[in-house]
């Protein structure tokens, strides 16, 4: 029988725009330029972070982002910012430099945990969105948080699996999946992510999507493990739909059990 | 002044001039400014005057997480 080919309407929406993949990258800590180039194009995500900057006093050539911003929707973060006052100002730096509302709040609250400061996240998002900006907070994975960044109008909330670039995947499925039953808003999977199996863990408890660096970026083949990772969303997010059987604490025999040989 | 967390001394009058004399192209794409923590649109720097005690922030993207 010939597989019936059914057009997929499951794009993720965040704020009005439709992504057809549901992994966002980010652009930080590659061997070289033309690595992360590939890297990106191989996840095959829409939305690619970046960071915001001074400038070096000597002069400002080409930078990456010449290259990233032809061809990629560019996400700003506020990465590296400890309060809402600079976080805010970040932000509307960002909006000038590219153009966009949307930004990837970040306020760290701990520099050794990098774990981020939820009091100033909540203010910080009330001021943006006032501001007209669609935030994407990286928060904790409380659903209590988010609940609240949800209703300081957040476009979606990002909390982490584990820390920054630790790598240790989920290390609370409970309360990913908890945040993604209650959420009125797309959970983005931020932080934490290791391999492939961990995109595909968070995809299949409910996130809308995995935001991910340096699980590609430090990976022995970032290019590979790209496309690792663009495929373990894509079947995450299918196993999520297709509905997972529960877990027992028991066997249950897969073959019909009339009908044995020699009963 | 501070231009990007360092001591400057005024010696431009404007921030158009102030970026020239740095060998920034004002057309350089992606490019922000802040003076006091307030956003200057692009459309203004040749025009905006500068002040002694002005903190000035001149930022772009780079690769980020």
């Amino acid at each position: 029988m010939p597989a019936k080919t059914i057009a997929d309407p499951d794009s993720l929406v965040i704020a009005g725009q439709s992504f057809t993949s549901r992994l966002f990258i980010g652009t930080s800590g590659y061997p070289n330029q033309q690595i992360m180039l590939d890297s990106v194009e191989a996840s095959g995500a829409e939305l690619v972070t970046v960071a915001i900057r001074r400038i070096s006093l000597d002069g400002a050539g080409e930078s990456l982002i010449d290259v990233l911003g032809g061809r990629w929707r560019l996400l700003p973060n506020t990465a590296g910012c400890a309060t809402a006052r600079d976080a805010i100002l970040t932000a509307q730096l960002a909006r000038e430099a590219l153009g966009t509302s949307w930004i990837k709040l970040e306020i760290i609250g701990d520099r050794e945990t990098l774990h981020p400061d939820s009091e100033q996240l909540i203010a910080a998002t009330e001021t943006l969105v006032r501001d007209g900006f669609t935030v994407l907070p990286y928060c904790g994975d409380d659903p209590v948080v988010c609940r609240k960044l949800a209703g300081a109008g957040a476009a979606a909330v990002m909390p982490l699996g584990s820390p920054i670039g630790s790598g240790m995947g989920l290390c609370n499925p409970y309360n990913i999946e908890l945040i993604c039953r209650r959420s009125p808003v797309p959970v983005i999977l931020d932080a934490g992510i290791g391999t492939a199996s961990d995109a595909a863990l968070a995809m299949e408890l409910g996130c809308a999507g995995v935001l991910l660096n340096s699980a590609v970026a430090k990976a022995l083949d970032p290019r590979r493990m790209a496309g690792a990772m663009r495929d373990a969303v894509a079947a995450g997010r299918a196993a999520f739909l297709a509905g997972r059987i529960p877990k027992r604490g028991y066997a249950e025999p897969s073959s019909p059990q009339l009908g044995l040989v020699g009963s | 002044m501070r231009i990007n967390g360092k001591d400057w001394l005024l010696a431009e009058q404007s921030l158009g001039e102030l970026l020239a004399a740095q060998g920034i192209d004002p057309a350089t794409r992606y490019l922000a400014v802040a003076i006091n923590g307030t956003v200057v649109p692009r459309g203004q720097w040749s025009a905006c005057r500068l002040a002694p005690d002005d903190d000035i922030e001149i930022v772009r993207p780079r690769e980020g997480g």
